[in-house]
């Protein structure tokens, strides 16, 4: 008689304590290395924290704090760190909330917004900005792209082609087929025609030419496109994702889960890597421990109610979850905001699996 | 020259449609109010303090302990200085009593274990939160109050820096704090649970010339239990009360060594009955006492000024129905076996043997304080 009741006591127990937070530790010695700095693997880093001084020390230099906001949006791209961003934001805290900064403030707040997916903040700064300087390429470039991002493909069409004077070939291409995918043949040919322009740029032109041909189903060239410009820069974030995802949608897992093997501080990447291993009986261990990390990951994100990682999550929800309800809604919620190829197909996606319309 | 500035702005641009290696900043603020105490920890990433403070005092790029350590009364000063909590208007203090470590999704983080108290009892607590929105405005102080009724979060950014946040659940989820409090509190209390069922194991049978005999039908069974129940409540609901409203105060040695010796007598009147017709009375008379141990446990609890009768019922009808399920479970099982051999020796007589058995080590070691 008393055993049961002594299991339901038990059982009521556990489901009232539900603890949060794991017990704090206090280490053992005072030798034990809590933290790794960044600055430690990366030199740029470093320079970049040297340059924090100089800002503290003169906090209303127009000179300083566009340098050292620049170098911080550099180190958040390089990096995939977003406090970076935000520490850029801070530099330009006297001409955040200013109607009309100087163009050079103006042009990295909106870089800024829009790495937050503030895309109609950007697109406001950049309106502003193009007003008052309307050859200035680099936001005109900006600008095309967020358009594209956003789904205003006209508009960001008609941006490309005002800029095709004042750029490379191969740039006024690229943001061309970006807004246009029709134009892959022109891109095609610029790829093929240039010789000059920087590693940077082509490997950009060609990311985006690699993409654009695993769209229409042209796998051989797709690959050759994503090799050369893997080749070119093997550290860029962006592209290894797009050659991931053409892997798995080809069925090469193996080679997408080799290829993201060490890129897992990057959530993006990360996704993708459990994607693939999903798929191999052989990872089995790992996939579940790089699963776990993901979801880690997307609640700490969600907690502080952040919304940049949707399309993630909802790729999450739609092929590791298999929760094709919860993926559709979260597709919706990103597709409202964002409208590239990658956004529209997710949304179509989703919707088949949820049996319902996007 | 002008190609290389220009692809930078196209690859930040591209950072639109790829996500973040990691999360952005992010501290985690945990208060937790009863009465006049607070207390709490508050979780701020390694990298957030070294971008206000430069921690890394040998400039390896790496922080230890030592480093940390050093820098303890320099870190609560800066975070504490960004900190405001208010209760009922009134600031309240707020000290760090400990600094440990932790690690989060995105790395290692400093904790600080932190200990004060308000001047006021409120059911909602003002937070003012400036940590580090001068250095990165994409920071988010997470928050979260507990009370023993209550668990609010607010997430909190540079746009939004103040919140009052609820301290107290609403009335009906404080009730069932209370009401379940109360089952908990009976189910786990051994001893209030064996001196019930020490009262209870004779109700299915009768003494006749002298010996246990199985009564005869459900009905008189049933009666003798819902005396023997209803006494047992009405006892200790009186003194649950006078002692939760502080006008009769027993040192609680006291009340559980009675307890103990409550549940002794009442398993040994099963072997050698005095008590023959009426157990209810003395259901009664000990219940008194166990009330007082009920006391003891909502006094742990913490009861809520504002909402103190509901508390306080609600409690008591929780331990009503958890010893309501006791009886449940035990009097159909009982008046089943009632005419078995077994049950009048095994459960009553040996049963009873090893309650009175317990009990005594109880009153032992309660008495004696072992």
């Amino acid at each position: 008689m008393f055993f049961p009741l002594a299991g339901a006591v038990l059982l009521v127990g556990t489901l009232v304590a539900a603890p949060v937070l794991a017990a704090p530790a206090i280490p053992w010695s005072d030798d034990v290395v809590l933290e790794r700095l960044p600055e430690s693997r990366d030199p740029s880093i470093a320079t970049l924290k040297k340059m924090r001084s100089l800002v503290r020390a003169a906090p209303q230099d127009l000179r300083v704090a566009t340098l050292y906001a620049r170098r911080a949006v550099d180190a958040s791209r390089a990096t995939g760190d977003p406090r970076y961003l935000g520490q850029a934001q801070a530099a330009l805290q006297p001409w955040w909330s200013a109607d009309d900064p100087p163009s050079p403030a103006l042009l990295l707040r909106a870089t800024i917004k829009q790495s937050l997916h503030d895309f109609d903040g950007a697109l406001a700064d950049l309106d502003r900005l193009l007003a008052r300087a309307p050859d200035d390429a680099q936001a005109r470039l900006t600008r095309a792209t967020v358009r594209s991002v956003v789904g205003r493909a006209d508009e960001a069409r008609a941006d490309c082609d005002r800029l095709e004077r004042a750029v490379p070939a191969l740039v006024g291409a690229a943001c061309r087929a970006s807004a246009d995918a029709s134009t892959w043949r022109a891109l095609d040919a610029a790829l093929a025609a240039d010789t000059t322009s920087p590693a940077g740029i082509r490997t950009w032109a060609l990311t985006i030419a690699g993409e654009m041909a695993a769209r229409r189903g042209d796998a051989v060239g797709a690959d050759a496109r994503f090799r050369e410009a893997l080749a070119l820069d093997p550290n860029d974030a962006y592209l290894a994702g797009a050659y991931a995802d053409f892997l798995i949608d080809a069925g090469r897992h193996a080679e997408a889960a080799r290829l993201l093997d060490n890129r897992t501080r990057h959530d993006a990447l990360l996704l993708r890597l459990v994607i693939a291993e999903r798929q191999l009986p052989e990872r089995r261990e790992r996939y579940e421990a790089d699963r776990a990390e993901l979801a880690a990951r997307f609640d700490a994100t969600r907690r502080r109610g952040d919304s940049v990682h949707r399309r993630e999550e909802a790729r999450y929800a739609l092929e590791v979850e298999d929760d094709p309800a919860r993926a559709l809604t979260l597709a919706r919620a990103n597709f409202a905001m964002q409208k590239e190829p990658a956004d529209a197909r997710l949304l179509a996606d989703a919707a088949r699996a949820a049996g319902a319309r996007p | 020259m002008k190609g290389l500035r220009l692809v930078l702005a196209f690859a930040a641009a591209l950072v639109a449609t790829s996500a973040f290696a990691h999360k952005a900043s992010d501290s985690y603020l945990t208060l937790d109010i009863r009465e006049e105490r607070l207390s709490g920890r508050w979780d701020i990433a390694l990298r957030d303090a070294d971008l206000a403070l430069d921690l890394d005092a040998d400039g390896d790029g790496a922080i230890t302990w030592g480093e940390l350590r050093l820098r303890e009364r320099d870190l609560a000063a800066w975070a504490l200085a960004r900190l405001k909590v208010r209760a009922g208007g009134e600031p309240c203090t707020l000290g760090v009593a400990r600094l440990a470590t932790d690690t989060h999704s995105d790395g290692a983080y400093a904790v600080l274990e932190l200990d004060g108290t308000c001047e006021r009892v409120a059911t909602a607590l003002g937070v003012d939160y400036g940590l580090l929105f001068d250095l990165d405005p994409q920071h988010r102080g997470l928050v979260r109050v507990v009370s023993p009724t209550s668990e609010t979060s607010v997430v909190l950014s540079a746009g939004e820096r103040s919140a009052t946040i609820a301290a107290t659940g609403n009335p009906l989820a404080q009730a069932a704090t209370y009401l379940r409090e109360g089952v908990l509190h009976i189910w786990s209390g051994f001893d209030h649970v064996l001196f019930l069922v020490s009262l209870l194991l004779p109700a299915v049978l009768v003494r006749r010339r002298d010996a246990w005999a199985p009564i005869d039908g459900f009905g008189p069974a049933f009666i003798d239990v819902a005396k023997i129940v209803t006494a047992f409540t009405v006892a200790h609901s009186i003194t649950l009360t006078l002692a939760a409203l502080d006008i009769v105060a027993l040192p609680s040695r006291l009340v559980e060594s009675a307890i103990a010796l409550s549940v002794v007598l009442a398993a040994l009147n099963n072997l050698f009955p005095v008590v023959k017709h009426g157990r209810w009375m003395a259901a009664f008379a000990f219940g008194l006492v166990h009330g007082f141990g009920f006391a003891g446990a909502l006094a742990d609890l913490g009861l809520p000024r504002g909402a103190l009768a509901l508390s306080l019922a609600s409690f008591n009808v929780g331990v009503e129905a958890g010893q309501l399920a006791i009886v449940a479970v035990f009097l159909p099982i009982a008046f089943a076996l009632r005419a078995t051999l077994a049950y009048r020796r095994y459960a009553l007589g040996a049963g009873s043997l090893a309650i009175a058995a317990i009990a005594a080590v109880w009153l032992a070691e309660r008495a004696l304080a072992l």
